[in-house]
């Protein structure tokens, strides 16, 4: 069947809904969180280039552009403080980071 | 000398004794540094009260030319379309009130030099009075019933002051309270009545309140059926019943004994009690609207005629006697009132002003003379000791008595023809109650009499200072008193007994001279309104008077004198020749001497039932709605409530990082449905 | 079997879809973490074969450079460089799993509703792009960020700039024996810091101790 707009939009919820789980799962380590929030930004620039595409428009992909670069930037920062976090706990484990329990 | 009686004239009236007051209040007590001595203090009130009592009489003769004065003095405020003014009527209703009022004031200002000579607050005293005459004054001048209120209750203070001027004294604290609270209820009825009076009339001013007489006689009290009228005279005479102390709100008058004499000469006698009668005459254009509301003060005042009459008898302090005996006098002015012969109420307020003033002082003097004893158990054949003090007080009596040719036979004879004369419900008892009061006012009169100036002398024994200590009357309480053995007591000084002799005069003979004027000519003129269509009593009073000789001639025959006659033949008997016969009347009637003794138990009563129920009810409010509902549900419970509340809700605050996201998650899951509710049925 | 571009197109698209998802599952639900790191590799390109379908080949090529190659070593590094107890993860997986994949399925079939129902029909480009008949993509793409999009370009690079220093003041550890120079303290410096006069006598006599001798 012809692959339309909708097809790649589908796809894309599914992995934005893969990530999101992979978020509430993931209690004992924080690395795959991280990852998992990768995962969802994927799905977010697969629907940016879906678009560009199926409507003809440019700008989408320099959307993408950007999202990269700052995709890029926070999962630096986001390790940095991984590392720091690590070195003071000696524990990626989520379940642990709970010093702002109310 | 011409001397036009403008306004500022006027205003010097009250201002005077103001002043006077003002001036020995501040300077002469240690609020302002005791910087005058008694000779100034006494000097300034008593030219104060002087140059009001001169204005007064000149005010009256202007007043008996036909001059008449309605205006405001001072605007004070407005609201809305209110005004509030402070404002003089000048009319002979109060050219009559002021003239008494400044003349007793003066006679007591005098007489004060001598009877609180060497007492601690002398200077106080002095300040005290002069505010008295000051806020009387303003009670009888005002024209519109705010200034009323005002001088109404500037009366009840200073008489607070006055009563428990003694401070240190718990007797005479007990008896400032009592009078201030007890005036304070009939106070709530005079407010409701003023109250009722404005919002239907609009304006607080006598004349624009009577000027809308017929309008208001039709008016009904809004949400029931009562006649408007009657329920706003009833409420008025609610205050009159509590500054006249007329019966059940009597109760303050006796123990405001505890006062000095010459303040219950002057308040609890001529002054003060008067008010309430002054203002039902007053307003007697629309009390004359309300037949229920004359009868009801035609019973409320006989009850007190008779029923204090009979507790005088059983009294055993001098100033305690002559205190029921007001109160037995303030009911006849009542039944007067009651029966629309208001003409007759003020004359016999003013003849009782003079000899009542008279009694008190002079058993002001006997006090003074026995070194401050009041009982006079322990008193007996001062006349040889005391004699001006004694004549004084022999014409006092026969006044108050009712002896023809005396002024007060020809007030009290007024009274009750026209009792006799009217026919509304409630007369007959009133009748009864007058006749009756007539026999038992002549006994205690002359009990008193006889049992103090004739007789044996029973003081100056050795045990006289022992038997003190054991019989602890009210008001007994001076810390030596009484005659040491071998002491004999002694007359008076003039300064003391000069006011006797002054207020004696006008006593003796001033109703034979004004009766004619007063109550049958023009003399009270618009300043009284009697309907005679309804209320015929003045006119029935009108038709049998033939002038004052016959009409004293005419008493030989009737049956006053003839209980009159009684009533001193009686004290006779039991106190001059047959002295033992008192005590054995007293057992045989062991049980009528109790309730007589406990004054009706009706003090009793009060403390019990109102007194305890109040701290009952103060005590439930403080434990249960205080300490119960507002401590502890709304302000602890609030804050327990919060903390309950927050204890749930921090669980929320888990701190881990999937449970926020989860929670972020879910919310939005939610948000979507919401929105995609709207395109379910477009969906395939 | 036709060859034609839409059933070849289709095809692909299948492939690499479902290669996706299934190597997006296994990251989440991998036990070791640099497995999961290494499916996230594989996720992307997958990704990347789906842009080039999409005629995004410098964003595609642009996804494995930065991303595979950066980032996703980046992740392996730290992976490796924490010492991590592997035992103690991965317990109580199965006890959250139900109510995750059921909000998961949600969110699914509640996006699902509305994209399909909108875009079920766009099949081929609305419009043909613009800058697609004259260059090339990366051209394109050029033209766009340098001209148009300029300011948000050097916002980026700054964002950049902000996460290196970021980074390195994170986790750096100063040695203990490096001495570095405060200048803002040397020049705070003032002379009463440094020196302090003494008012001596021009002349003294010379100090004797207590044998009277000269010192």
């Amino acid at each position: 069947m012809t692959v339309t707009l909708a097809h790649y939009l589908v796809l894309s919820a599914i992995l934005f809904a893969t990530s999101v789980i992979g978020i509430f799962l993931n209690r004992k380590n924080v690395i795959v969180l991280l990852m998992a929030i990768e995962l969802m930004l994927l799905s977010v620039n697969l629907n940016f280039v879906a678009f560009s595409h199926y409507l003809g428009d440019m700008a989408g992909q320099v959307f993408v552009f950007f999202i990269l670069t700052v995709a890029a930037a926070e999962a630096a920062i986001g390790l940095a403080i991984l590392v720091v976090l690590f070195r003071k706990v000696d524990t990626i484990n989520a379940e642990d980071l709970d010093h702002l329990k109310g | 000398m011409q001397f036009t009686l403008t306004l500022p004239v006027l205003c010097a009236v009250p201002l005077a004794p103001l002043i006077g007051s003002i001036i020995a209040g501040f300077f002469g007590t240690k609020l302002g540094g005791d910087r005058i001595g008694h000779g100034a203090c006494q000097f300034v009130t008593i030219l104060g009260v002087t140059i009001a009592f001169v204005l007064s009489c000149f005010v009256l003769v202007q007043v008996m030319d036909g001059f008449y004065f309605n205006g405001t003095v001072y605007h004070w405020m407005q609201l809305g379309e209110l005004n509030l003014d402070i404002g003089f009527l000048i009319d002979p209703l109060t050219a009559t009130m002021m003239c008494v009022v400044t003349f007793v004031s003066l006679m007591v200002h005098i007489y004060t030099i001598g009877y609180m000579a060497g007492e601690e607050g002398y200077n106080r005293f002095f300040s005290y009075i002069s505010l008295f005459t000051f806020a009387m004054l303003m009670l009888v001048m005002s024209n519109n019933l705010l200034q009323l209120f005002f001088g109404w209750e500037a009366v009840g203070v200073v008489s607070y002051l006055l009563i428990g001027f003694y401070f240190e004294r718990q007797s005479a604290v007990f008896a400032n309270m009592k009078a201030f609270l007890v005036n304070r209820v009939g106070d709530f009825g005079f407010i409701l009545g003023i109250g009722l009076l404005l919002a239907s009339t609009g304006s607080m001013q006598y004349d624009v309140i009577f000027a809308q007489n017929s309008a208001l006689a039709a008016q009904t009290l809004p949400g029931t059926g009562w006649n408007l009228v009657t329920v706003a005279c009833i409420c008025l005479f609610i205050g009159a019943m509590g500054k006249s102390a007329q019966f059940p709100l009597h109760v303050w008058l006796p123990d405001s004994m505890e006062g000095p004499t010459p303040i219950s000469a002057l308040i609890h006698a001529a002054t003060m009690v008067t008010a309430g009668i002054f203002m039902v005459a007053r307003m007697s254009p629309l009390f004359e609207l309300s037949d229920t509301a004359l009868s009801f003060i035609l019973v409320i005042g006989s009850i007190t005629a008779l029923f204090m009459g009979f507790l005088g008898i059983v009294q055993n302090d001098i100033k305690r006697v002559v205190a029921y005996s007001t109160l037995s006098q303030l009911g006849y002015m009542t039944v007067a009132l009651g029966v629309s012969a208001y003409p007759v109420a003020i004359f016999h307020l003013m003849t009782h002003a003079f000899f009542k003033a008279l009694l008190f002082l002079a058993a002001g003097s006997v006090i003074l003379g026995m070194h401050h004893e009041q009982d006079m158990r322990k008193m007996g054949g001062l006349w040889k000791y005391m004699p001006i003090t004694c004549l004084m007080m022999l014409l006092g009596n026969l006044a108050l008595i009712g002896t023809p040719f005396f002024s007060g036979f020809y007030s009290k004879d007024s009274i009750i023809e026209a009792v006799a004369a009217s026919h509304i419900p409630g007369s007959g008892f009133a009748y009864f109650a007058v006749m009756a009061s007539v026999f038992v006012t002549a006994l205690y009169s002359f009990r008193l009499y006889f049992y103090v100036f004739h007789g044996k002398a029973r003081w100056g024994h050795r045990d006289s200072h022992a038997h003190d200590h054991h019989h602890a009357e009210e008001g007994d309480d001076h810390a030596h008193h009484g005659l040491a053995p071998g002491e004999k007591p002694h007359e008076s000084p003039l300064v003391v007994t000069l006011p006797l002799i002054l207020l004696a005069i006008p006593s003796v003979i001033i109703g034979f001279y004004t009766i004619e004027p007063m109550l049958f000519g023009t003399f009270f003129g618009d300043s009284i309104f009697v309907d005679i269509s309804k209320h015929p009593a003045m006119m029935e009073l009108a038709e049998e008077f033939h002038g004052p000789i016959a009409m004293a001639l005419h008493a030989f025959t009737s049956p006053v004198l003839l209980l009159v006659v009684l009533g001193v033949l009686s004290a006779a008997i039991g106190y001059l020749w047959a002295t033992k016969l008192p005590e054995k009347f007293a057992q045989a009637l062991a049980p009528i001497k109790l309730l007589l003794d406990n004054k009706y138990y009706l003090d009793a009563f009060n403390q019990a039932f109102f007194a305890k129920g109040l701290l009952w009810i103060g005590g439930i409010l403080w434990h249960r709605g205080d300490q119960k509902i507002i401590d502890g549900f709304l302000v602890n419970g609030s804050a327990h409530a919060v903390g309950r509340f927050a204890g749930v809700i921090r669980h929320l605050q888990s701190g881990y990082l999937y449970h926020y996201a989860f929670a972020m998650i879910a919310g939005l899951a939610v948000l979507l449905a919401w929105v995609l509710y709207a395109y379910l049925p477009f969906v395939r | 079997m036709t060859f034609d571009p839409s059933t070849i197109f289709s095809v692909f698209f299948y492939a690499f879809a479902g290669l996706l998802v299934i190597s997006a599952l296994r990251v989440i639900t991998a036990r070791n973490p640099v497995h999961a790191a290494l499916f996230l590799v594989l996720a992307f390109f997958c990704a990347s074969g789906l842009w080039m379908l999409l005629k995004a080949e410098f964003l595609s090529l642009a996804l494995i450079l930065v991303y595979v190659g950066a980032v996703m070593v980046l992740f392996l590094f730290v992976v490796m460089m924490l010492d991590l107890d592997l035992e103690h993860l991965r317990r109580d997986f199965k006890k959250y799993l139900p109510v995750a994949f059921l909000m998961g399925a949600v969110i699914v079939l509640e996006l699902s509703i509305v994209l399909i129902r909108s875009f079920i029909g766009t099949s081929s480009p609305v419009q043909p792009m613009l800058e697609e008949s004259t260059m090339s993509n990366t051209k394109a793409l050029g033209m766009l960020i340098f001209v148009d999009y300029v300011y948000a370009f050097e916002v980026a690079g700054i964002i950049l700039l902000v996460a290196i220093i970021a980074a390195v003041a994170l986790t750096l550890r100063n040695r203990k024996d490096a001495k570095a120079q405060n200048v803002a303290e040397q020049i705070n410096v003032k002379a009463a810091d440094r020196m302090r006069i003494v008012k001596m006598n021009t002349d003294m006599a010379a100090k004797q101790d207590a044998r009277g001798e000269k010192k």
